[in-house]
């Protein structure tokens, strides 16, 4: 009883002065890409590698943020449980799209070039994608979420000036303005693209 | 008739070398505005028409555009440069007379320098002799940017046949070349000089149409790949690329509107 005690004592202390560590948003950056590119160029099927980038992308990325966003009107309009449905369709296309996309790619070189703070809440990261005998260079920002400093987490990535989010969410309010704004045709839309 | 063809001609391929994406709700889209942080409006006129017509560009993309770009690639790399390099260096005499107009006269001064340096010692600009030197290449402008930064809005977004996705003031940017605007196009089509034939414009914007298709074939497999309303995607794309290229802004910050993401808090 005495030792449980004294456990709880040390892990009371330990957690009140061990100091709270910020990451780099840059340095965030520079981890991902590494481990991204040692995925991509290993030689691990390509099932594989879609589940290791996949849990890259769950732990560095605020997939429920940007499932928000690239809602953006039509979020006020949605009841907990289709919040709820929707959220975890949003994260099953997002994995999925992200995956695919990636996975292309052979090893893909990206420089950290600079980063700018914008807010307390978000910092862009300049980056470079480095140019290949069939793609030219590519100048990639990313947005990162800094509320948290301790876990800052990707929201955007704007390729040569281009927003994914942003595109994403005038995709979804196509969708939406389509289908008499009606969310259920926008999640039926997600499950076919999931299963496709 | 015959003339009015060429034209066409001209212009859709012209399209295809100016739109960074090649083919496009009575909806509206919105995008932010730099000098204010108002939402302005571009309206989507004739959805349904322009879905079609998209859908006709993206079936001659697939049985002209690609495979061309496909065997493009196949040519060995220096061909692919100093023809991309080429074709770089015509641009500049559309790209000079608009940084004038939009009050950039150090690019425009850079750009003739770049020009000259390049269409003498790089040998018709093959070789990039100017970026040797450090004199960097600059972003391309044309008479729609211009436009835009004369203030001139939008107007609607529609989808040509061939020439992909434009607004009304691109459209009408696009005309002035036509009217004397590329001397490239007055050297070779308007004046009947003896150096140039009418087939080196056409051969010229069709091979850059095609550079540009090889360049972009993963981007726009990908895009293709991952959308689920491709047609609102590149609609997306062309207006966001536009706004951007006018503003005249590599940063970021600049050309995106942070209150959209403010009031989303995960953590």
């Amino acid at each position: 009883m005495i030792k449980l005690k004294l456990f709880y004592f040390f892990l009371f202390i330990t957690l009140i002065i061990s100091p709270t560590k910020a990451k780099e948003p840059s340095k965030l950056i520079n981890e991902i890409v590494n481990e991204a590119s040692k995925i991509l160029s290993s030689k691990d099927p390509v099932e594989s590698k879609i589940i290791k980038l996949n849990n890259i992308a769950e732990t560095s990325v605020d997939i429920d943020g940007i499932s928000m966003y690239v809602l953006g009107k039509y979020r006020k309009n949605l009841s907990e449980d289709q919040k709820i449905k929707y959220k975890k369709l949003f994260k099953s296309y997002f994995l999925k799209s992200f995956s695919s996309r990636l996975v292309d790619y052979s090893d893909p070189k990206i420089n950290v070039i600079s980063e700018k703070k914008i807010n307390d809440k978000y910092t862009i990261v300049n980056t470079i994608l480095e140019e290949t005998s069939k793609n030219p260079e590519i100048k990639i920002d990313w947005r990162i979420y800094t509320k948290n400093p301790e876990r800052p987490l990707i929201r955007d990535l704007i390729v040569e000036g281009l927003s994914l989010a942003r595109t994403q969410k005038e995709e979804f309010k196509s969708i939406l303005q389509n289908n008499e704004e009606n969310i259920e045709f926008l999640f039926k839309s997600l499950e076919e693209f999931i299963i496709k | 008739m015959k003339k009015i063809l060429k034209l066409f001609i001209i212009s859709a391929i012209f399209h295809i070398l100016t739109s960074n994406v090649f083919a496009g709700s009575d909806g509206t889209i919105e995008i932010n505005s730099k000098s204010n942080n108002h939402n302005a409006e571009v309206k989507d006129c004739f959805e349904s028409i322009n879905r079609g017509i998209f859908a006709f560009n993206q079936g001659l993309d697939k049985i002209f555009f690609k495979p061309v770009a496909k065997g493009y690639r196949h040519l060995p790399k220096p061909l692919r440069s100093g023809t991309s390099n080429a074709l770089n260096n015509l641009s500049s005499v559309v790209t000079i007379p608009n940084n004038i107009l939009q009050g950039q006269f150090k690019d425009a001064g850079i750009n003739i320098l770049r020009f000259s340096i390049n269409s003498t010692l790089g040998i018709a600009g093959v070789f990039d002799v100017a970026s040797y030197y450090g004199i960097n290449k600059l972003d391309k402008e044309d008479y729609g940017q211009t436009l835009g930064t004369w203030g001139v809005k939008e107007g609607c977004y529609f989808v040509l046949p061939v020439l992909g996705p434009t607004t009304v003031r691109d459209t009408l940017g696009s005309l002035a070349n036509f009217g004397g605007g590329d001397a490239w196009y007055n050297v070779t089509i308007a004046n009947d000089t003896k150096y140039f034939e009418n087939s080196d414009y056409y051969y010229s914007r069709l091979t850059a149409g095609v550079d540009f298709r090889a360049k972009n074939l993963e981007a726009f497999d990908s895009l293709e790949k991952t959308s689920m309303d491709l047609y609102a995607s590149v609609r997306s794309l062309y207006l966001q690329d536009r706004k951007r290229k006018i503003l005249n802004s590599s940063e970021t910050t600049e050309t995106m509107n942070d209150d959209d993401w403010e009031e989303i808090d995960t953590q």
